[in-house]
């Protein structure tokens, strides 16, 4: 099937941002997921993060795997590059395009399937070489675009829409990406806008590798009572241990909460974070203490969401690479060959 | 006995254990030939092992210039006691067989010369540290066969010097063990024996490297910056020397900082998939791997060929399927790489023959990749990639520039340059593509495995679809024109017979074609140095009656490769195939040519046939 591209009237009360666009220079093509698909307001919180931060859209490379979720990219960000790879291989690609030109915005969106099941590896290595990056899953829990067979982040003992229950346990990427470093992560829900929002907006601006695990419904196959991934099971199930609220380096800290209520995280490029703490002794620095948290709440069958992890001085794959500043891509002949005379010069120590 | 006389053309072969630090011994053995003006080329023939298993390493010794492997070894120095009756077996009558006579000596031939010398012995007497035993226990055989080859002490020093630089005290004690083992020889036997060295002019300029080293060095001249990569024997020197020579070429001289980025990868998929993003990106990215590797990059392949997306692929061959023989050489990943991937796919593959073309193919294929937007192969193999071999210098232009191919440039967009992605502007099959972050608002298109039309939009169109799969063909037609022509090289009178050949079955088939021609068969011979093939390989095989594709695997895949592609009768493409995972040898090619010739000019094929 092919569609059209969206009508680009410019409503005169939408507002432009810093660098002249609206809120539409964001949007992609009309979206063919299922009516009221989790995936599809996760597309529009991208939108809107990217709005706000006034990111030109075209310094922006999206990519994803294969699944609904792997599909969005086409959804929005239409003056983005964007690439559709193979099932679960992602990371891989992102971090190859990440190496040839680091001056770009990577943004990976993934399914569950993608990330959990058959790209688990590809996830992992990924988070573990700090690429610098925004990788989002769009976690339902199950296989979408096969018509809903289970991934491997359906909960144990969590049903099929046909009664059939789980009985491996399920894979915990937000855990996973604690344990194999990634220096921001959060989890959120698709259901959740003012949530999700910040968190997207404050991963773009994080120089390292960012992981957002955002639950998002599948309307189609995982969305009825015995699922752990339906509408209503995360709404009662969710427990945020803080809210975000990102702010920009230049705008003042709106002091709105009681003290001590407020953490204020000054990130490496000078840009600040602020968030409301909602889990009294919740510390989002302490890696270890987060994955402990994070266990003892799912055993007790709650949904931690919020900022979970954040390294306010994170390294990159590029830093440890101790790659030159100006893009591999762009680099001439005159930086690349080392020309005639090296070559004989190596002759000569060849004979 | 008296041994046979031969001067600059006979075989040596080292026997030892792996891991006891043979290795540098013996290739300042082969050195020291060549610095005497003679060719001379050594293969290791190494286990799938780190230490204690048996470990080969022979030279072929040729003032004629004959590089491929000979077969048979007219010297064995036999330091293994494990594979003392192979050994001791292998050394053709009237050869010779040096060896440790610290221990008595098992099982003796009586036709062959047997020089023992109690090296252990004289070894232990002169040093205590055990490694030093075992290092100059090696230095010292070499030192014994000079005085027994009559190879120069002058440049076996000269070289030693020049290894260990200004290492005054590494070079005294080598030398001083070489000494040693030279004056233990020529005290002990008459020296030299019938096998020997002498000066000659037959090196020229040619320089002295294994294939790998060569390749990565192309790579880096091709001005490739990203490498990703898995450890797989035997292409995990190619992706060592690429790091190696970036260190030297490529750090920017005034932040010490990297112009490239090297990822080892978690596994080849990975590999792969980072040199399709680097490649889609606009950088010149490229893997290295063996066949493992390459099955595993399947899909990856397929989606590349699809989406048109510039990839370098080295793949230094082994024995497969499966773990195979990991350290035994093959040509046997060539239809795998043709054709690889689901559906329906057509790669290009280049062949080198030795270093040189390593170098050359290795610096092309990115070129290539750029031009024809696709995952460009360059198929080397155990053989070539990990053995040192001589060849003719490498040469560069430094007027060359990077052929980026078809990429649309911000002005171009500016301009208001029509840009759809899959449109094939220019009738050659070849689109023009943009890299990301180009142009604020034109130029950005999606990149898909699945069917688009021509302006990347995503269509289940079967018309689409299949617009789409034609213009892939034309512009692998297109491509036919940029890759390296076939050589041929005509027999001196009409010939009714051919050979096709490619990358390291060369030198056996050279000298096979000269054996063949002192035995009154002439030869025309075609040497193929890429997919797709030119016109001119279906154009000499239509003139020959029959022609022998000659190769090293099972199931001759470069002649179903060219039945399928040229729409070849099988029947007149005789296979001659060698895949026992040792190198194809002259004797073995000229033997089934010789073979089958005879019988065919009995009954020449055009007269038999009803
Ligand atoms: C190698 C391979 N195997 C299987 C498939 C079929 N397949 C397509 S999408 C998918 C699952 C996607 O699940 P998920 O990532 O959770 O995405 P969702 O559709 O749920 O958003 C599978 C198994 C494929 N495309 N490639
Ligand atoms: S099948 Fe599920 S995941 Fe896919 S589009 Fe429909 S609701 Fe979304
Ligand atoms: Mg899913």
């Amino acid at each position: 099937m092919s569609f059209l591209p969206k009508p680009r009237l410019h409503h005169p009360e939408l507002a432009t941002n810093a660098v002249g666009l609206t809120r539409r220079d964001y949007e992609g093509a009309i979206s063919t997921l299922c009516a009221g698909c989790g995936h599809d307001s996760i597309s529009a919180a991208i939108v809107r993060a990217c709005f706000d931060l006034s990111l030109p859209p075209h310094r922006i490379a999206k990519l994803s795997g294969i699944g609904c979720s792997s599909k969005t990219p086409t959804y929005f960000l239409g003056a983005a590059h964007g690439f559709n790879s193979v099932h679960g291989r992602m990371p891989s690609v992102l971090t190859g395009a990440n190496l040839a030109n680091r001056d770009l915005i990577y943004l990976g969106v993934s399914g569950d399937g993608d990330s959990a099941s058959i790209g688990l590896g590809q996830f992992a290595h990924a988070v573990r070489r700090g690429v610098n990056m925004v990788y989002i899953v769009e976690n339902n829990g199950v296989y979408g675009l096969t018509k809903g067979q289970f991934s491997a982040t359906s909960d144990r003992g969590a049903r099929s829409k046909k009664g059939v229950a789980n009985t491996d346990a399920a894979i915990d990427l937000v855990g996973l990406a604690l344990q194999l470093g990634a220096t921001f992560v959060a989890r959120s829900f698709s259901g959740d806008k003012t949530q999700l929002v910040p968190l997207i907006r404050a991963a773009l601006q994080h120089p390292g590798a960012a992981f957002i695990d955002c639950i998002s419904p599948c309307v189609q196959f995982n969305n009825h009572e015995g699922s752990t991934k339906s509408f209503d099971y995360v709404r009662e199930h969710n427990e945020a241990v803080n809210r975000l609220d990102f702010i920009t380096g230049r705008d003042e800290i709106t002091a709105e909460y009681a003290p001590g209520d407020v953490e204020v995280v000054r990130q490496h490029d000078g840009s600040l974070l602020s968030l409301r703490k909602l889990a009294a002794d919740y510390d989002p620095h302490d890696r270890t203490a987060a994955l402990a948290y994070l266990q003892e709440r799912s055993a007790a069958g709650e949904i931690v969401t919020g900022l979970l992890y954040v390294d306010p001085e994170p390294e990159e794959l590029h830093t440890h690479l101790n790659t030159v500043a100006a893009p591999l891509n762009s680099l001439d002949e005159a930086a690349l060959c080392p020309g005639a005379a090296a070559l004989d010069r190596l002759n000569a120590a060849l004979r | 006995m008296t041994g046979t006389a031969r001067i600059n053309d006979f075989v040596v072969r080292f026997a030892n254990v792996n891991g006891s630090g043979s290795a540098s011994a013996n290739q300042l053995f082969a050195r020291a030939i060549l610095r005497m003006g003679v060719p001379a080329t050594p293969r290791n023939i190494f286990p799938s092992n780190i230490q204690g298993l048996p470990t080969w390493y022979e030279v072929r010794v040729s003032e004629a210039g004959h590089l491929g492997a000979r077969g048979g070894t007219d010297l064995m120095v036999a330091m293994n006691p494990q594979t003392w009756d192979q050994d001791v077996g292998a050394i053709v009558p009237g050869g010779y067989l040096f060896y440790d006579s610290t221990r008595p000596a098992r099982r003796l031939r009586d036709d062959i010369t047997v020089l023992g010398m109690p090296l252990t012995e004289l070894c232990n007497a002169q040093y205590e540290d055990p490694r030093q035993r075992q290092i100059f226990k090696n230095i010292m055989y070499v030192g014994a066969l000079s005085a027994l080859l009559s190879i120069e002490a002058g440049v076996v020093e000269q070289l030693i010097a020049e290894q260990f630089r200004a290492k005054e005290k590494l070079i005294a004690a080598n030398v001083h063990a070489l000494r040693l083992g030279r004056t233990q020889a020529l005290e002990r036997f008459a020296c030299p024996i019938g096998l020997r060295v002498q000066r000659a002019a037959a090196v020229g300029d040619r320089i002295f490297i294994d294939g790998n080293s060569a390749a990565a060095l192309g790579a880096v001249y091709g001005g490739a910056t990203v490498a990703a990569w898995y450890p797989i024997t035997p292409s995990t020197s190619l992706a060592e020397a690429f790091a190696r020579y970036c260190k030297r070429y490529r750090t920017e001289p005034e932040t010490g900082r990297a112009r490239y980025a090297i990822v080892q990868a978690e596994d080849e998929l990975a590999s792969i998939g980072m040199v399709i993003g680097a490649g889609w990106n606009g950088a010149r990215a490229f893997t290295a791997t063996s066949g493992p590797g390459i099955s595993l990059m399947q899909e990856f392949l397929g989606l590349a060929y699809f989406a048109e997306i510039p990839a370098v692929i080295f793949d230094v061959q082994r024995a497969g399927p499966s773990t195979g023989m990991p350290t035994r050489t093959q040509q046997c990943d060539v239809t795998a790489c043709a054709y690889a991937s689901h559906g329906d796919t057509r790669h290009v593959l280049l062949f080198p023959e030795d270093p040189r073309e390593c170098f050359e193919f290795g610096a092309l294929a990115f070129d290539l990749a750029d031009r024809l937007q696709t995952p460009v192969f360059v198929l080397l193999d155990l053989d070539i990639g990990m053995n040192e071999r001589l060849c003719a210098p490498f040469a560069w232009d430094d007027a060359r520039r990077m052929d980026r191919g078809k990429v649309m440039t911000a002005a171009a967009l500016e301009a208001g340059r029509e840009f759809g992605r899959y449109l094939d502007v220019d009738h050659d099959g070849i689109p023009y593509r943009t890299l990301p972050g180009t142009h604020p608002v034109r130029g950005a298109y999606f990149t898909r495995g699945t069917s688009r039309d021509e302006y990347a939009r995503y269509t289940e169109d079967g018309a689409a679809y299949q617009r789409n799969m034609e213009r892939l063909l034309r512009k692998f037609a297109t491509a036919k024109q940029h890759v390296p022509r076939p050589l041929r090289r005509d027999a001196a009178e009409g010939a009714q017979f051919g050979a096709i050949y490619y990358g390291s079955t060369a030198p056996a088939m050279d000298e096979a074609a000269s054996l063949l021609a002192a035995r009154g068969t002439a030869i025309d011979l075609l040497r193929v140095r890429a997919f797709p093939f030119h016109d001119d390989v279906a154009a000499f095989i239509a003139e020959h009656d029959r022609v022998f594709v000659v190769e090293q695997n099972r199931d001759g895949q470069l002649r179903t490769l060219l039945i399928n592609e040229c729409e070849i009768d099988p029947a007149k493409l005789i296979r001659v195939v060698h895949y026992d995972g040792t190198p194809i040898t002259a004797r073995f090619i000229a033997d089934a040519i010789g073979t089958s010739a005879e019988a065919a000019k009995i009954v020449p094929l055009r007269k038999a046939a009803p």
